[in-house]
């Protein structure tokens, strides 16, 4: 069995100048929707990338910019690197062109992860909003890949309309699954393309099956959506240190010292982006902190 | 030596400029410059401010002839050292393409040993706070602890206070007690004009051994004593510390911050200007060939709307929140993040506002509306 790596490991991984971006080539571009395509990147020099899941890192694009991205690959196959990007700015619209062949620049792994060691023995639950699935993705690898050490583990994914759902094919494995229970909504579809859920993911809450006094809730997505997947959560029992959630702002440094990702006291890039809950709750929600 | 105290005269001030100069460092000190105190380069004694002195108010600053010829007759001008140990532009690295592929070469230039003359004691605490911030972490920035490992200090202590200067309530002066490798007192009286030296370090001990001194006696100890003492009881400002963290957190939608955003002009002046303030943005370029990347490092100021941009827009549109992200931060967050306030009292950003908005105003103006609450 593959060995779980803990962050504090993942430290000594982060090479001596971690403003330094190291060489990745692309593998393989899979598309995932109109606007946002998955990358294999694999390492010039056949190095391994070790990483937590929820962790991220900073992609550059040589000459163009660079931006931060979650992880979206299995934990467990550190030789293949997985970035799903969805084309919004400058940057992250020039990486939705690359090609196999082509090099970017990796900086990371940066970042707090998802409790996936600690939650072992827990039902979990996780709750995703639209892109918020790529850096869960890592999550649900890891705790598929050890499902014996877990409870019921439960996915409830909601996209905008059906052509916005990423991972189609796995999300299809997983809900063939007698282990997992998967439930999918959109918030809109037109009558003949889409027979499932239809509305926001919260509505999925009430109908999801685990013990709210021994089960671990990772969420993420658009802040709104979060805000309301916590109200539903605590409605089902939940206490605000079961709940975790990974936060988003402006990154230019990911190491803590260039001040862009403050959130209240904490740095987004080395305290988060997973909080738990209760270590935010006094500001979460609060406009424009 | 260490600890010891001794006296230097006025004329032999430019041996200890010489000393340092022999030993190879890059002397920088108060000069004037476009009408305002600047710290720069520093060939000779007469390259300093003499007979200089700044006035200081909300959002005013204007030098003025002093009827003496001191050296350090002011206050602190609009930059700090930090201009040195944190430059406002540097190179990270550079890129070249080869082929697919590109080579990162980082910048690994030599930084200048420089040797700073006339530190504050209020300065001496914002050096103190960014060694916090850019090497007490799990990251360091290599940069800053190159140029910070081999500065030379010359601390002054401050006779005189400025118009907005409240390092007595930010615990940061106006006596240097640590963190100098020279401490100098400047005392002018009808017949003399000399130095109290206190040796903060064995390097300042070294230097010394150049420069013609003299012990120090009780009385000159005493009088540059009595000197700091009336600075202390003439700050131009107050900032009550008490429980301030708990203060400015509790109101996070306190009325106030909608008040101070119809004045804020979010020009980002008190970040520029302020000591320990450390943001940066990240700038990449290529040259025209676009062989050749380069990415480059500068000031930012979280009073920007670009400062905190992701997809969608800015999270913190309104000049409310930019503000209200300064302040807590500075005198609140901070806490939290490094262990000790962000600000050191030093006056800047209140000088330097062009609207004259004053950080030690808005604390006491939350302040007072609490007491008010409660009555």
């Amino acid at each position: 069995m593959a060995v779980t790596v803990k962050p504090q490991q993942i430290a000594l991984a982060v090479s001596t100048d971690p403003m330094l971006p190291v060489p990745y080539r692309v593998l393989r571009v899979r598309r995932e929707t109109s606007d946002t395509f998955t990358f294999e990147f694999g390492s010039v020099d056949g190095s391994r990338f070790p990483f937590a899941p929820g962790q991220f890192n900073m992609l550059y694009l040589f000459g163009v910019g660079e931006v931060p991205i979650s992880i979206s690959g299995d934990p467990e196959r550190p030789e293949i690197l997985v970035h799903t990007v969805r084309a919004v700015g400058t940057v992250t619209k020039s990486l939705c062109k690359l090609k196999p062949g082509d090099i970017i620049g990796v900086r990371g792994p940066f970042g707090s992860s998802w409790p996936v060691v600690e939650a072992a023995g827990d039902d979990i639950v996780i709750v995703a909003g639209g892109v918020g699935l790529a850096p869960l993705r890592p999550a649900i690898y890891h705790i598929l890949n050890h499902r014996g050490e877990y409870g019921r583990v439960v996915l409830l994914y909601g996209a905008r309309t059906p052509g916005d759902m990423l991972y189609k094919k796995e999300l299809a494995e997983w809900r063939g699954r007698f282990d997992v229970q998967v439930e999918v909504t959109v918030d809109a579809a037109k009558p003949d393309e889409w027979r499932g859920n239809v509305g926001v993911v919260t509505t999925l809450i009430p109908r999801a099956h685990f013990d709210p006094h021994h089960v671990t809730a990772l969420v993420c997505g658009p802040e709104i959506m979060m805000r309301f997947t916590i109200l539903e959560l605590q409605k089902r029992g939940l206490r605000d240190d079961q709940i975790y959630i990974s936060m988003e702002r402006n990154m230019k440094c990911a190491i803590g010292l260039c001040g862009h990702c403050q959130y209240g006291p904490n740095f987004i890039c080395k305290d988060g982006p997973v909080f738990r809950f209760d270590t935010v709750k006094e500001i979460f929600g609060k406009r424009e902190i | 030596m260490v600890g010891e105290q001794v006296l230097i005269e006025r004329t032999d001030f430019q041996r200890l400029l010489d000393a340092l100069h022999q030993r190879g460092y890059n002397v920088i000190g108060p000069t004037v410059h476009d009408g305002a105190i600047i710290y720069s380069e520093i060939a000779s004694v007469e390259d300093l401010p003499i007979g200089w002195t700044d006035e200081h108010e909300a959002g005013r600053y204007r030098l003025k002839r002093r009827n003496d010829q001191a050296l350090f007759g002011y206050v602190v001008g609009p930059y700090s050292w930090k201009k040195f140990l944190y430059p406002p532009v540097l190179s990270l690295w550079k890129a070249k393409k080869t082929g697919k592929s590109f080579e990162v070469v980082p910048n690994t230039d030599e930084p200048p040993q420089y040797a700073f003359i006339g530190v504050r004691s209020c300065e001496l605490h914002a050096i103190f706070i960014q060694d916090r911030v850019f090497t007490n972490g799990k990251f360091t920035d290599p940069h800053y602890q190159a140029r910070r490992q081999k500065i030379f200090i010359v601390a002054v202590n401050c006779v005189q206070a400025g118009g907005t200067c409240f390092c007595v309530s930010m615990k940061t002066g106006p006596k240097a007690t640590v963190g100098f490798d020279l401490a100098l007192t400047e005392i002018i009286d009808d017949q003399r004009h000399y130095f109290v030296v206190e040796v903060g370090t064995e390097k300042g001990a070294e230097i010394l051994q150049k420069v013609p001194t003299k012990r120090a006696q009780p009385d000159d100890i005493q009088t540059a004593k009595e000197r700091i003492a009336q600075a202390a009881q003439h700050m131009g400002r107050q900032l009550d510390t008490t429980n301030i963290k708990e203060l400015l957190y509790r109101n996070l939608e306190h009325p106030r911050w909608d008040e101070v955003a119809t004045r804020c002009l979010t020009c980002a002046n008190c970040t520029m200007v302020c000591p320990t303030c450390f943001c940066t943005t990240v700038e990449d370029v290529t040259d025209l060939t676009g062989t050749e990347a380069e990415r480059v490092r500068r000031w930012d100021s979280c009073f920007t709307l670009d400062f905190s941009y992701i997809h969608g827009g800015s999270v913190r549109a309104s000049a409310k929140s930019r503000y209200r992200q300064w302040l807590t931060h500075k005198l609140a967050s901070w806490i939290d993040q490094f262990g000790t306030s962000g600000c050191v009292g030093c006056g800047r950003c209140i000088t330097w506002c062009p609207v004259g908005i004053d950080i030690t105003e808005e604390v006491r103006a939350i302040r007072q509306s609490e007491l008010n609450r409660t009555q």
